[in-house]
């Protein structure tokens, strides 16, 4: 048996350095990327330095994800059965088409034409706005971020914090232009501009009939399904409509619901870098008398069950979607979200989306990356970004071995990434930084990978870590 | 083949005959480290430091603190068996929930929202409601702006894994940690975008 790849939002027209040339090209998104990901990732260095069994929590993070996976089928079935007996309706999708068929098929059944949406990587990954837009059915997303993108009929840029490659003047420019009844006189202030947003929406909230969801957990044990989020628009979709309908990758699933102890404290440190992010929900099937009294949840494989399949890579599956690789990658530093042309940007982005597409659709993105290990250090669930990396690097190597060397390609395409000779050390000085912890959690002195452009080299050999200071820097100083 | 059977069989094909599902290492901390006055203290701390206003008091003083928690509250929404002893001092107007359910419309137009709660984490400063006595169904602390919360000490659980031990999983539970933000807009943290932008909370402390 074949299985199939995913299809949707996960891979572009142009390979990461043609987009990423693009992308270099916009100095105020650099400095939005800047700002944003040093100032996300000294809160998350904040917060986890707060809990002394911060390496305990990871551990049981990684195992319980690891567990999942080795037993998906009987805790779907699990799922299924326990989100049903509490009055849930439960559908499958393999692939992003017949996911939004699905769901537009349960919109339509409502008979209404408008759905409010909390944000949701999944419903992005099967680009079900479009899908519910052809069928004649408008979604609002009501995430204050994807509002803007939405108005401004872009993309989201980071996973987290969609609308990052935006400043204040040009939101108050975006709502001033495209959001129908926004104030006269609006000014760039963030807290006039969200007031804005909040009265934008409210009405819709209060008068929808159907929400469309993500998970961020779907508990095994009792079919329950969590969603976390900040600003309260996710309480509002997911407790005042009639209808919900809740999109959820069959990785979502946890086996019971005391793993939540372990989960609740690694994404929102993780992620936005607080101790608990402000709001976080759990339904299960439907209560009488409070809530959406017709529940439904779509199971969605799309690519999936391929990744599954291969035995290093499969660990791209225990994501938890906290964005903390991103925050603190180089590579994304420099380029952005868009670059990577799919819903899963960053260091995650660049070995999930070339696995559920398969590496055909996605050849040059195992490259976007110096290898330097900063992701591995910070990912709650010790996803092995550059092992996983370096094994795609050499699948992507092997699918094209008469054509001119794919390293070669993407080893120039880094060297104009990474700007000049100058930066190029800093990055390789940062890689070395990295090893430190890489080296502790190994306790060996040669890793797999090394910073590029030497990763075209190591990409199939052990290579010693990296000196702790390189020839270049000795040769400066000692001169 | 549905969808359903096609999803399950290309997932057992990818794990293979026999894939091996790892044990489970659980050495974080379970357990509270804390006793009673310096987990309330925790608690206290990480609520203010969250941006929640937070009123200590004795259990004699509750209706006191309630009635000071909501100066210019007129319309006040309280689920059904909110007790007499928190609102005897609050001189405004009580909308109850239930029997009949209010209307969204109502709830729009109340000051202020009391209620309860089923446990508390002070580690992490969250408030948990599970629709249990005194919270009423999850509208009721949604739509109006204003939340007050009352929690008494016996509620408050030291860290997360002690706090969820407590919940029933199969009830509707919301976390609540601060008032509702969004640091959307560069960066900046707004208070209160579509939750309640003011959360109270009186920790009622043994006596
Ligand atoms: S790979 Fe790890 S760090 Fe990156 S988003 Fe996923 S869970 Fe977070």
């Amino acid at each position: 048996m074949t299985l199939p790849h995913g299809t949707g939002h996960l891979a572009g027209s142009r390979p990461f350095p043609a987009a990423a040339h693009v992308e270099l090209g916009k100095p105020q998104l650099r400095a939005n990327l800047h700002k944003a990901t040093h100032t996300i990732r000294n809160k998350r260095a904040r917060v986890v330095e707060e809990l002394p069994d911060w390496e305990q929590l990871r551990l049981a993070g990684s195992a319980i994800k690891a567990n999942v996976m080795a037993r998906l089928p009987e805790l779907l079935v699990e799922f299924e059965a326990a989100a049903t007996a509490a009055g849930a309706v439960v559908h499958w999708a393999r692939d992003a088409a017949e996911a939004c068929e699905v769901v537009t098929r349960l919109v339509r059944e409502t008979g209404t034409d408008e759905v409010v949406k909390v944000k949701s990587m999944a419903t992005q990954e099967i680009e079900l706005n479009q899908a519910l837009e052809r069928a004649g059915i408008s979604a609002t997303e009501t995430d204050l971020a994807e509002l803007i993108v939405q108005l401004a009929d872009d993309e989201p840029s980071h996973i987290l914090v969609p609308a990052i490659h935006y400043n204040r003047s040009q939101i108050r420019d975006i709502f001033t232009e495209r959001m129908g009844d926004a104030p006269a006189g609006l000014t760039d202030e963030p807290r006039v501009l969200a007031e804005a947003a909040r009265l934008h929406l409210r009405r819709k909230f209060l008068s929808s009939k159907v929400a469309i969801s993500g998970a961020n957990f779907a508990i095994a044990e009792t079919g329950t399904l969590v969603v976390l989020e900040s600003e309260g628009n996710g309480r509002m979709c997911l407790t005042l409509p009639e209808t919900l309908i809740s999109v959820v990758g069959v990785e979502k699933l946890l086996p019971s619901f005391s793993d939540l102890e372990v989960f609740l404290q690694l994404l929102p440190r993780s992620s936005t870098g607080e101790r608990m992010n402000p709001y976080t929900s759990t339904w299960t099937g439907v209560t009488a008398g409070d809530g959406p009294q017709n529940v439904h949840i779509v199971l969605v494989d799309n690519g999936r069950s391929a990744t599954l399949a291969d035995e290093v890579g499969r660990q791209a599956l225990h994501c938890i979607r906290c964005s903390a690789c991103l925050n603190v990658c180089p590579v994304y530093e420099r380029v952005g979200g868009h670059a990577y042309q799919s819903v899963y940007p960053g260091p995650i982005g660049a070995i999930l989306s070339p696995q559920m597409t398969g590496i055909e659709a996605n050849k040059t993105l195992p490259f976007a990356s110096t290898l330097c290990g900063a992701c591995y250090d910070v990912c709650p669930v010790r996803i092995n970004i550059p092992e996983v990396l370096v094994h795609l690097r050499q699948a992507a190597v092997d699918s094209r071995r008469d054509k001119p060397s794919a390293e070669r390609t993407a080893m120039k395409a880094m060297a104009w990434v990474m700007g000049d000779r100058r930066r190029y050390a800093r990055a390789l000085r940062a890689a070395r930084r990295g090893t430190v912890p890489l080296e502790r959690v190994l306790r060996r002195r040669t890793v797999r990978h090394l910073p590029w452009p030497m990763s075209a080299w190591t990409a199939s050999r052990d290579a010693p870590l990296p000196a702790p200071e390189s020839f270049r820097d000795w040769w400066r100083r000692t001169r | 083949m549905n969808a359903r059977e096609e999803i399950l069989n290309r997932l057992r094909t990818a794990l293979g005959p026999a894939p091996t599902a790892p044990r489970v290492p659980r050495e974080y901390r379970v357990d509270d480290a804390l006793d009673g006055p310096a987990r309330i203290d925790l608690l206290v701390d990480r609520l203010v430091d969250y941006k929640a206003e937070v009123t200590r008091c004795r259990p004699d003083e509750v209706a006191a603190s309630v009635a000071t928690a909501l100066a210019g509250v007129t319309r006040l929404v309280a689920p059904a068996e909110t007790p007499e002893s928190w609102l005897s001092a609050y001189p405004g107007k009580v909308v109850t929930d239930g029997p009949q359910p209010l209307s969204v419309a109502e709830l729009d137009g109340a000051g202020a929202v009391l209620t309860g709660c089923a446990v508390a984490i002070a580690e992490t400063g969250t408030i948990v409601l599970d629709g249990g006595p005194a919270q009423g169904r999850r509208a009721l602390t949604l739509v109006p702006d204003h939340h007050v919360c009352v929690v008494t000490s016996d509620q408050v659980a030291g860290g997360v894994p002690a706090g969820l031990r407590r919940l029933t999983p199969t009830r509707p539970l919301t976390f609540i940690s601060g008032p509702s933000a969004t640091s959307d807009i560069e960066l900046n943290r707004v208070e209160g975008v579509h939750g309640p932008r003011r959360l109270h909370v009186i920790v009622v402390e043994p006596g």
